[in-house]
């Protein structure tokens, strides 16, 4: 079979269009990286340059954002690559308000540690009662 | 190779992906690969005021490590076919063991 007939349903095939394209990176922390897509390979690490971090937080409809430079990132992490749609791209921001970084990374931080603290409760109240065991502290992360 | 022979077949449906992370996708299969990675044309995310970092996104692609279901047209798939094909799979497997 000739090798580049089955290159649709390749990692390359999928990914060869979005060289040079605006992406959305969805790692598996929970960051969202925007950045453009130089380079990749068959495991889906990536390279993107002029790379933004966003922070969201919906319930108070507000985000922050800081540049983040060149990232080289590395496939495991990877949970979702988007091509960003420009003439899309505004309109959401332009309805949310944009705060200090430090403002939205103490909210979310807050938010994350108690999420932690519930869930551990929520554990430890089903050991004692049930003997159920740990998820293992991976939560999340997966 | 089985269920990504069968996932090459489903290519222009409609699918749901479920990741791991309990985000929702619906979109149209556009390609597979051998690791199950996903592209998907035309997105939807379920609850979107929840992700919202995700409207500008119109077309996306998925690594297989993090997808926790894949929601197919019941239609699209032929489960006698599949059956078949595996247990033809699985004697295939066994011979070539001997």
């Amino acid at each position: 079979m000739d090798a580049l007939s089955n290159l649709a349903f390749t990692t390359s095939g999928a990914l060869i269009d979005l060289v040079d394209k605006k992406v959305l990176v969805h790692l598996r922390d929970g960051r969202k990286l925007i950045g453009v897509l130089r380079s990749y390979d068959q495991y889906a690490n990536l390279v993107t340059t002029q790379t933004l971090e966003r922070l969201y937080h919906p319930p108070t409809n507000s985000y922050a954002q800081t540049e983040r430079g060149v990232f080289l990132i590395r496939g495991e992490n990877v949970v979702l690559l988007g091509e960003v749609d420009l003439d899309l791209e505004d309109p959401p921001l332009q309805r949310m308000t944009l705060q200090p970084w430090n403002q939205i990374a103490a909210l979310l931080d807050a938010e994350r540690t108690d999420k932690a603290k519930a869930k551990k409760l929520g554990e430890k109240v089903l050991f004692e009662r049930s003997g159920f065991g740990e998820e293992g502290g991976e939560g999340d992360a997966y | 190779m089985l269920i990504f022979s069968v996932f090459k077949t489903l290519t222009d449906q409609e699918v749901t992906v479920e990741l791991k992370n309990d985000l929702s996708i619906v979109g149209t299969l556009k390609s597979v690969d051998q690791f199950l990675n996903i592209k998907l044309d035309n997105i939807r995310v379920l609850d979107e005021d929840k992700h919202p970092h995700m409207i500008a996104v119109r077309n996306c692609f998925i690594r297989g490590s993090v997808v926790r279901y894949v929601q197919l047209p019941k239609a699209a798939v032929d489960t006698q076919l599949l059956e078949d094909a595996t247990r033809r799979e699985s004697s295939n497997a066994q011979k070539a063991a001997r």
